[in-house]
């Protein structure tokens, strides 16, 4: 049993990387790929912008300050507007409301689907199946056009209550997830050592099942996030907010649009505040990835040096390193869960199990 | 079969659960702006339709919820949306009618698009997993975070605008009739070309990332390893043993991706104002139109159902398991 594993994983493996299990560890807490680290980098530029922005920022930016729709100069780094606003510190000012109302409404989100994917997982039988379907609902029914009726019945919503409307329908992919999860690691041996000596229930959900499930938790969290941000921008775009209110990403849009700053050619008006946005979306994918890859070690390509990669990816194999066995494993977002799912769903005494190195 | 019908009942309760939200949200809002709006309506138009109108939203009436809410399913059963206040007669039904083809023929095509190609990229990524290719992924990172309306608006800008290569908005020319003509065809193309392409290149990158990394597990089976050992060729394992298994739950991410391929495209249509639905949406909510604006989401969930299950028909084309149940 052990010795074809053993083979293949030294034939797959860079020469001079011995693969015993203290190694793997070593390179697996060293080789975060860069890519994760530009992700959190470009994170962590943003919500530091969120904070001190909007005491950046060189000019009111409701007020006129300025000749009218000017190109970028060294007054206006990034030009006026049709009404003589400074267009830079419109996107300083805005970074804060924008990403308060994105990462809020993945936190509320994220705390849902919590609550009823574990819920879900941990109960079984009729509890998990009504709840199960209810996270499917909401996973099929389009949330954008939902989040539109939503809103246009809160005409005076501010941030908080978008925030909450968004998470309402962005709740349940993390909630499958963690179903799916938690179904896999309920029966596990520790689990049921805990009941049998008596361990209560919530305690047994908090303290050996949901850390365990934290890398998830987490990714989820950035994935709700990013929905959040694109769904929000979305909606001040449509105007379906106060657009004259607080000043975000995407009411800049808003105004950049029914100004008609498209076909007076000014692309310093619309082109930063989705540059913005795309960027902090990056940002967020990209340290999904990294978390991905920390929770599915298959996907890591920088554990090999690039010479042997290709030498190996031209032979048409995957260069993977079985020292664990085999496993269901996760993809990526969409992939993720309806893998893991469909397995859940269709055998239910059949326990999925993750190569979940960050928490072994 | 039963797996079919089985998923024919989730969308069953799926749209019930749909036409339940339409039906409670203006009841149970606070503020009642359905009445604000209505109340505009007095002396426009005639007191009849305002008194129906406030029915179907549950305003000013002694009816009990449970009345109210057969009344609303006889309407639905009738395929009766109520009357458009914002275009004043004309049903609801009747605007949705005339969005929908373009919407469905757009979304659809940039849709199944981006789906193959994705699927094919993320394919020959995860093949040659070390090689250049790898750089697409970053890049379709960024593509797959930029909101889809922008990455409208600088088609718009670049190639409307600047270039005058394409029409920037509209679903055809305005001289032209609608019609099975050369001309008319001609002039919907170029004009549904810039549209498409931004859904293409915005939704493109989920599929992609989606099959790469079920592609890359998969080509860590024995049974590849097995198959390239016995020496087939190339692209038989790569399509028929890897890709075959891989796509599978690629196919059953659908519902979660069509969500974003839909909510992108109602945008997307708005920056090109493109006649299809989600045009018809940004009016309503300017204009405050409720029946419209409840009509045209529960138009857009029966449609994302129904592709729902298009593609579990495809899955169980491609998975021999689903069927081996029955």
């Amino acid at each position: 049993m052990t010795a074809p594993v053993g083979e293949r994983s030294t034939a797959a493996a860079p020469p001079g990387v011995p693969l015993s299990p203290g190694s793997r560890r070593r390179r697996r807490s060293t080789r975060l790929s860069p890519k994760t680290y530009a992700g959190f980098g470009l994170l962590g530029f943003f919500l530091l912008l969120a904070i001190i922005g909007p005491a950046l920022a060189p000019y009111n930016p409701s007020t006129s300050t300025g000749p009218t729709l000017a190109g970028p100069s060294w007054h206006h780094l990034l030009g006026t507007t049709q009404t003589d606003q400074d267009i830079f510190s419109e996107l300083l000012v805005g970074a804060r409301v924008t990403l308060l109302i994105g990462f809020l409404a993945g936190a509320i989100a994220t705390a849902l689907s919590v609550i009823v994917g574990v819920t879900a997982g941990y109960l079984g039988g009729w509890g998990d199946e009504g709840l199960s379907l209810f996270a499917n609902l909401f996973l099929v029914i389009p949330a954008l056009p939902l989040v539109i009726v939503l809103t246009s019945y809160l005409p005076h919503a501010g941030p908080a209550a978008i925030a909450v409307v968004i998470s309402v329908t962005g709740w349940a992919w993390g909630a499958k997830l963690l179903r799916a999860q938690t179904l896999s690691i309920r029966r596990r041996d520790y689990i049921e050592a805990a009941r049998i000596a008596g361990e209560r229930t919530w305690r047994i959900v908090c303290f050996e099942i949901l850390p365990n499930e934290l890398a998830i938790v987490a990714s989820s969290f950035l994935f709700t996030v990013l929905f959040a941000i694109l769904t929000q921008v979305a909606l001040d775009f449509l105007g379906l907010v106060n657009v004259s209110g607080a000043w975000t990403w995407g009411t800049m849009l808003y105004w950049a649009q029914s100004d008609s700053a498209l076909n007076v050619g000014a692309w310093w008006w619309f082109v930063p505040p989705g540059l913005c946005v795309a960027l902090v979306g990056t940002g967020l994918a990209l340290a999904n990835f990294g978390l991905d890859e920390l929770i599915n070690p298959r996907l890591r390509t920088a554990g090999l040096s690039r010479k042997s990669d290709a030498k190996l990816a031209r032979l048409g194999f995957t260069p993977v390193h079985r020292a664990l066995p085999a496993a269901p494993t996760h993809a990526r977002m969409g992939a993720t869960f309806t893998a893991v799912q469909r397995r859940a769903d269709d055998d239910p005494a059949a326990t999925p199990v993750h190569s979940n190195g960050s928490t072994r | 079969m039963r797996y079919l019908l089985r998923r024919l009942g989730f969308y069953v309760i799926t749209a019930w659960a749909a036409l339940t939200i339409n039906f409670f949200l203006p009841r149970l809002m606070p503020g009642s702006p359905v009445q604000a709006a209505l109340d505009k309506l007095h002396g426009t138009v005639s007191p009849g339709v305002v008194k129906a109108l406030a029915a179907q939203f549950g305003i000013n009436t002694k009816a009990s919820m449970l009345s109210q809410y057969g009344h609303f399913w006889s309407q639905m059963a009738h395929g009766d949306l109520g009357i458009s206040t914002s275009q004043y007669p004309t049903r609801v039904t009747t605007i949705i009618g005339h969005a929908l083809p373009w919407t469905i023929a757009l979304v659809g095509v940039a849709s199944i698009i981006s789906f193959a190609l994705g699927t094919l990229l993320g394919i020959l990524i995860a093949w040659r997993r070390g090689s250049r290719l790898e750089a697409l992924l970053p890049v379709t990172t960024f593509l797959s975070a930029v909101p889809y309306f922008w990455l409208g608006l600088i088609f718009v800008s670049v190639f409307g605008v600047t270039l005058h290569w394409l029409p920037i908005s509209g679903g055809y020319s305005s001289d032209l009739h609608v019609g099975f003509s050369w001309g008319f065809a001609r002039s919907a193309l170029s004009h549904g070309a810039m549209p498409a392409v931004t859904i293409v290149l915005a939704s493109v990158a989920g599929w992609m990332v989606g099959m790469r990394n079920m592609m890359v597990t998969t080509l860590g089976e024995d049974y590849v390893m097995v198959a390239q050992a016995k020496g087939l060729s190339t692209r038989r394992v790569a399509f028929t043993y890897a890709a075959r298994n891989a796509i599978l739950p690629n196919l059953a991410g659908f519902a979660l991706q069509l969500g974003f391929v839909v909510a992108g495209s109602l945008l997307t249509e708005i920056v090109f104002s493109y006649p299809g639905i989600g045009l018809s949406l940004l009016q309503a909510v300017q204009e405050n139109d409720y029946p419209l604006m409840q009509g045209v989401f529960l138009v857009i969930t029966v449609v994302v159902l129904l592709a729902n299950f298009v593609a579990d028909l495809l899955y169980v084309a491609l998975d021999p398991r689903t069927r081996q149940e029955a």
